[in-house]
């Protein structure tokens, strides 16, 4: 049985191991060095490996991210953390603009092997500028992977697979899950890292999650049994590609379908899954596909209302229960 | 300067005159589409800079890039099948006239977005330190960028790391129409580097041999492991931002200065907003172009009539650039889908 460990340290066991055997592997952002880490993901790699291979930067999101894209077209693997994706919204024109449309715009000529880390969503109580969830944004841009790790073998997983790509991926961290715990198997082969992964199987009702949100899909499954109702939950792993296959099968096994994020609900990354699996699944629906998405408001500090912006378990078993009305 | 030095900048500088007027013309018979920025009045700039670097160094420019793509060895019919959007275009026909790129001549890209040349210089700066490699970065950029946040940013970085960039400014005075005056409270750009402690420096950019010493100066320096460097060339486009552009901001008297006039007049006016006079224009001598040819008759390089040999052999060196992209083939949309997932590496998603 393998160690449970904390999500954090799993991401810093994924750098670690990959940067003892690759010199082209470097990190680079905000007190990721000395300090180790915000959320302590880089801590002990800058003692281990030095400062240019664990590069704390000045405060210039633009540029330092801008830095990654230059030091992949030359065939490094930069790992770029931005604090927070509230921060990366000053790194879009590297991420948009260039990582993802340099390879593309050459006719296929660059490596872009760039790894952009960000924690996001709604923490405690950190108010509208620091709680954003920037998914949506992402997921419309050509060119760009997005993964969504929800466990901390997911983390460990793709996190290496992120790195090791040569196509540039983005990792969404949500700041609440760098403490949780799980096991990680090191020695376990990973999956692709766009395989959506069932987390519970259930007969009634598909409930299709990520990160953070997939935990709490899979508590309000356990709840729903009380009531009756046996919830299937997919953990998505991926925004971009999204496994349509693994979500469609089991549309077409349970005939219902509920989605949960926390991004605000508004041409949310929901928006997308339910628009496609009504097109794919339509005659297989009994009912309309349901989105259950974090209100369309900036997050309030007051912390009662900061809960009352994003689905919690509650909200997520009357979702599901409103299916069988 | 040697003889085969002279012939070998003159030779580019006509080049690339005669392809940028070849390609307004080709913009206006439909051939070439988009935005189109053209040269004609800088060719010192990337003739010089350019010159004076290694095959290993890297090249990072901007969206007017066709004459920087041809000085660094890209095949003219190359640059003008991207320019029609052809598929032996050296983009593959995906980038066009601002997107031009050549990973073998580490011609790392034309970007269209302002202020995106210094953070991708910079990092790969970094990447030739982490290897430990004696090449250097040649980052372009023209006067309207230094207000980006990036030049502040990614100049910052060069210098704290003490990274291989030579930072170029084209500074041909205007920001689309906006005078640098009117767009920058301290228009000597060479000046904002000493924030950073970067050596810089001030050239004549409509003097290609200046430049080129410049250029030889700044990256002996930058090899000798010192960090980075940045040479401001005051040079003048001779047309409109782009095709779109008719240029009507700017004074008759101006344009006509820079065409006919001694650059260097111009270059050195400062803070002042003064136009020359009809007295300096009176007296001037010719644009960067006749005066690098002046220098060479004057020099015995070359007789009047081996100038037009010159100028008969980059006419049939565009004209065949030309004939090459009108018949080179449109890429497929499965070259788009090919140039898109060029890094997924046979991934198969099921």
């Amino acid at each position: 049985m393998a160690d449970e460990i904390f999500y954090w340290q799993a991401l810093n066991r994924a750098l670690d191991e990959l940067m003892a055997v690759d010199e082209a592997i470097f990190i680079l952002g905000e007190d990721v060095g000395l300090y180790g880490g915000s959320y302590r993901v880089t801590e002990g790699l800058y003692a281990k490996y030095g400062e240019w291979r664990v590069r704390d930067t000045p405060i210039s999101e633009g540029s330092f991210t801008g830095l990654g894209v230059g030091a992949a077209l030359m065939g490094m693997r930069p790992v770029v953390e931005i604090m927070t994706v509230n921060f990366a919204l000053l790194a879009l024109d590297a991420i948009i603009n260039m990582a993802a449309k340099v390879p593309f715009m050459s006719g296929g000529a660059f490596p872009m092997g760039l790894t952009v880390r960000m924690p996001g969503g709604v923490a405690k109580q950190l108010a509208a500028q620091h709680s954003q969830r920037l998914e949506h944004t992402l997921m419309n841009v050509p060119g760009l992977r997005i993964v969504v790790p929800a466990t901390p073998q997911d983390a460990y997983w793709q996190l290496k697979q992120a790195v090791l790509s040569d196509e540039p991926v983005i990792v969404l961290e949500h700041e609440l899950l760098y403490f949780s715990k799980g096991q990680v198997d090191e020695t376990l082969p990973p999956p692709p890292p766009h395989r959506a992964l069932c987390r519970r199987q259930g007969r009634d009702l598909t409930i299709i999650a990520y990160s953070k949100m997939a935990a709490l899909a899979e508590q309000a499954a356990e709840k729903l049994v009380a009531q009756g109702i046996d919830a299937e939950v997919i953990d998505l792993r991926s925004l971009s590609p999204i496994d349509w296959h693994t979500c469609a099968e089991s549309v077409a096994r349970t005939h219902r379908l509920l989605i949960v994020e926390e991004d605000c609900r508004f041409a949310g990354a929901g928006a997308e899954i339910a628009a496609t699996l009504t097109e794919r699944c339509f005659t297989q629906l009994e009912v309309a596909p349901l989105r259950l998405g974090g209100l369309d408001i900036p997050t309030p500090y007051n912390g009662r209302l900061e809960a009352q912006t994003i689905p919690q378990v509650e909200d997520i078993v009357a979702a599901a229960k409103q299916l069988f009305n | 300067m040697d003889r085969d030095q002279a012939l070998a900048f003159l030779h580019d500088m006509t080049l690339a005159r005669a392809f940028e007027e070849r390609a307004a013309q080709e913009y206006m018979q439909g051939n070439i589409a988009g935005f189109l920025h053209l040269y004609p009045g800088e060719e010192a700039v990337a003739v010089g800079v350019l010159h004076a670097c290694e095959a290993s160094d890297y090249i990072v420019t901007t969206y007017r890039e066709h004459v920087h793509a041809l000085v660094r060895g890209v095949p003219a019919e190359e640059v003008m099948a991207e320019l029609f959007g052809k598929s032996h275009g050296c983009s593959r026909g995906m980038g066009g006239s601002m997107h031009l790129f050549d990973a073998e001549r580490r011609f790392m890209g034309g970007y269209a977005i302002v202020g995106e040349t210094y953070p991708v210089a910079v990092g790969i700066g970094y990447g030739i330190v982490l290897k430990d490699l004696p090449e250097a970065v040649i980052c372009f950029f023209g006067d309207g960028a230094v207000n980006q946040g990036t030049f502040h940013e990614s100049l910052n970085m060069a210098a704290l790391w003490k990274l291989p960039v030579l930072f170029v400014c084209e500074n041909n005075q205007y920001q689309i129409g906006t005078e640098i005056h009117r767009h920058s409270a301290v228009p000597e750009v060479y000046k904002r580097a000493s924030a950073y402690r970067i050596p810089a420096e001030r050239v004549d950019g409509m003097d290609v041999l200046k430049v080129y010493e410049a250029t030889q100066h700044a990256l002996q320096q930058i090899r000798a492991g010192t960090g980075p460097q940045l040479i401001e060339c005051v040079t003048y486009r001779f047309r409109g931002h782009s095709m779109a552009d008719p240029g009507s901001y700017r004074p008759p008297v101006e344009v006509k200065a820079f065409q006919q006039v001694d650059p260097v007049e111009m270059a050195l006016r400062e803070l002042s907003l003064a136009y020359p006079s009809p007295e300096q224009i009176a007296t001037a001598g010719p644009d960067c172009l006749l005066r690098l040819r002046e220098y060479c008759l004057d020099q015995g390089h070359l007789h009047e009539e081996s100038i037009k040999d010159l100028e008969q052999k980059v006419q049939a060196e565009v004209e065949a650039a030309v004939q090459f992209a009108l018949e080179c083939p449109e890429p497929t949309m499965d070259d788009a889908w090919d140039a898109l997932l060029c890094n997924r590496n046979g991934e198969v998603l099921t």
